[in-house]
């Protein structure tokens, strides 16, 4: 049964017709082919397929593509700007946030929400703000050092 | 995983999402948050054949004061619910259970109607509205009524909502000026649903406990009031002994549950713990 639906992702405005059971994940996934957006667990769990909609961080295995009309999405391939890499993904290149990479998106899509409102994180506030993202390679340590390491690039940046 | 085929009906108002629960039957699912819903959905535990989104519906997301209630719109989420100002300086338990669901982008997407709709034993709302005496409004297309938290939830999963109505509202009266809360609660490490919760409210005056309220989720298949605790501290001084001595009667009364995360005993002894630990945190 198709559902009529008109979305923004990563600003660019799209518009499809989607099954009623169409996951969100696998409409970024497989129809628009963003395939940075991961699927871990797919039950709810890991955060892999976290994105940005309408300013907050949710996970997309656990939405109905059809409850998205008329949302404005942010994916991983929608943070970088003109070819420069956003803060957080520089964070993580610098620090050696990822090993694998798998959760990567995840975690900087969940992180973009968490410096939004809160832009100077204590590190037990950048603990907290990940508990639910998981990563099997990492140990973490690196990668709450990452988001430090962009919430300090977002000062410079505000600050001048 | 993908959920079986079912209509996907969209909802832009509280009038809509009636008239399509009274057309669709009890076939239809309403779709909240979706985040228990929907992974039941894809397990094909639940195979609903029409869903009714009420996501989309603005008018039942707010949360404000209205005489000596403060009110909640049941689309509200629990992240909203968390970050509101006038909640923690009224009843600031109702503030700390949001903030203690699962993880942020869940807290991002559930909503508190769809929670108690749901009622997952080991949910975190009800601990906190049964000691609020919260009461709940349903509507339906015959028309809208008013249920008291202690009669809402009926069970494993099973609440006082009819099929063809919608949780719109949840009323929580303001306490007076000398009460205190809080909601503690021992989760479970990969979830954090409440494996226990306890939820206490205290109004003094002369320096003795003159109402209190306490409740659990998690205890038993039924969240409750625990009157014995209550009665226990209700007229007393808020000493040691006597916090220690009212704690010792948690969940006396109920058939406590046993699973492979606590089992019955272990669960009983947390009971006490935490209702130790919450009534300790509102008469510090
Ligand atoms: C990873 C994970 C961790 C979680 N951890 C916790 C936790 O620690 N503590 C906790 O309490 N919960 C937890 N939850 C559950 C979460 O709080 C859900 O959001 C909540 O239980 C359901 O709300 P929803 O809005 O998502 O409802 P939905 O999934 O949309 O709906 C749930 C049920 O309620 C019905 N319904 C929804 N809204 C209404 C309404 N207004 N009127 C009538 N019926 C309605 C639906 O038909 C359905 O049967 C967790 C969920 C996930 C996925
Ligand atoms: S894939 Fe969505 S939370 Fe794991
Ligand atoms: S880097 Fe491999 S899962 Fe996180």
């Amino acid at each position: 049964m198709g559902v009529p639906i008109s979305v923004t992702v990563n600003g660019q405005h799209r518009e499809s017709e989607v099954d009623s059971r169409t996951l969100l994940v696998q409409f970024i996934r497989e129809e628009l082919r963003l395939t940075g957006t991961h699927v871990g667990c797919d039950t709810s769990s890991c955060g892999a397929c976290t994105i940005i909609m309408d300013g907050k961080a949710v996970k997309s295995c656990t939405v109905l593509a059809a409850s998205a009309n008329g949302s404005d999405i942010t994916t991983i391939e929608g943070l970088a700007q003109n070819g420069e890499l956003h803060p957080l993904q520089e964070g993580f290149k610098e620090e050696h946030g990822l090993q694998c990479g798998f959760c990567t998106p995840g975690m900087i899509m969940t992180a973009v929400q968490l410096l939004e409102d809160n832009p100077q994180p204590s590190e037990a506030e950048i603990r907290h703000g990940l508990e639910g993202n998981y990563c099997r390679c990492t140990g973490y340590h690196n990668i709450v050092k990452a988001i430090y390491h962009a919430s300090r690039k977002y000062k410079e940046v505000s600050h001048g | 995983m993908i959920p079986s085929e079912f209509e996907y009906c969209r909802a832009g108002s509280v009038e809509e999402a009636l008239d399509l629960l009274a057309q669709k039957g009890p076939d239809a699912k309403i779709l909240a948050g979706g985040h228990s819903l929907l992974p039941a959905m894809k397990l094909r535990l639940n195979s609903p054949g029409a869903v009714i989104d009420i996501s989309g519906i603005g008018e039942l997301s707010y949360i404000k004061e209205e005489g000596s209630h403060l009110v909640i719109g049941a689309c509200t989420t629990h992240g909203d619910i968390a970050k509101s100002t006038l909640l923690s300086e009224k009843i600031p338990m109702i503030v700390e259970a949001a903030a203690e669901i699962g993880d942020v982008q869940v807290r991002n997407k559930g909503t508190i109607g769809g929670s108690l709709a749901h009622a997952d034993p080991a949910a975190d709302w009800p601990a906190s509205l049964l000691a609020g005496e919260a009461e709940i409004v349903l509507a339906s297309s015959s028309g809208e009524r008013t249920v008291a938290a202690v009669d809402f939830f009926q069970g494993l999963f099973t609440t006082d909502l009819g099929e063809n109505e919608l949780i719109t509202e949840i009323r929580l009266p303001i306490p007076d000026a000398y009460t205190k809360s809080t909601y503690v609660k021992f989760e479970q490490p990969a979830s954090r649903f409440a494996i226990v919760g306890c939820a206490a409210s205290i109004t003094r005056s002369n320096g003795s406990c003159d109402k209190v309220r306490v409740a659990f989720t998690g205890v038993s298949s039924t969240p409750f009031r625990d009157q014995a605790v209550e009665q226990a501290l209700e007229g007393q001084a808020p000493s040691d002994d006597n916090i220690e001595a009212a704690a010792e009667k948690a969940a006396m009364s109920v058939e406590v549950m046993g699973d492979h995360f606590a089992s019955q005993e272990y669960r009983k002894h947390l009971a006490k713990v935490y209702a130790r630990r919450a009534l300790q945190a509102v008469l510090s």
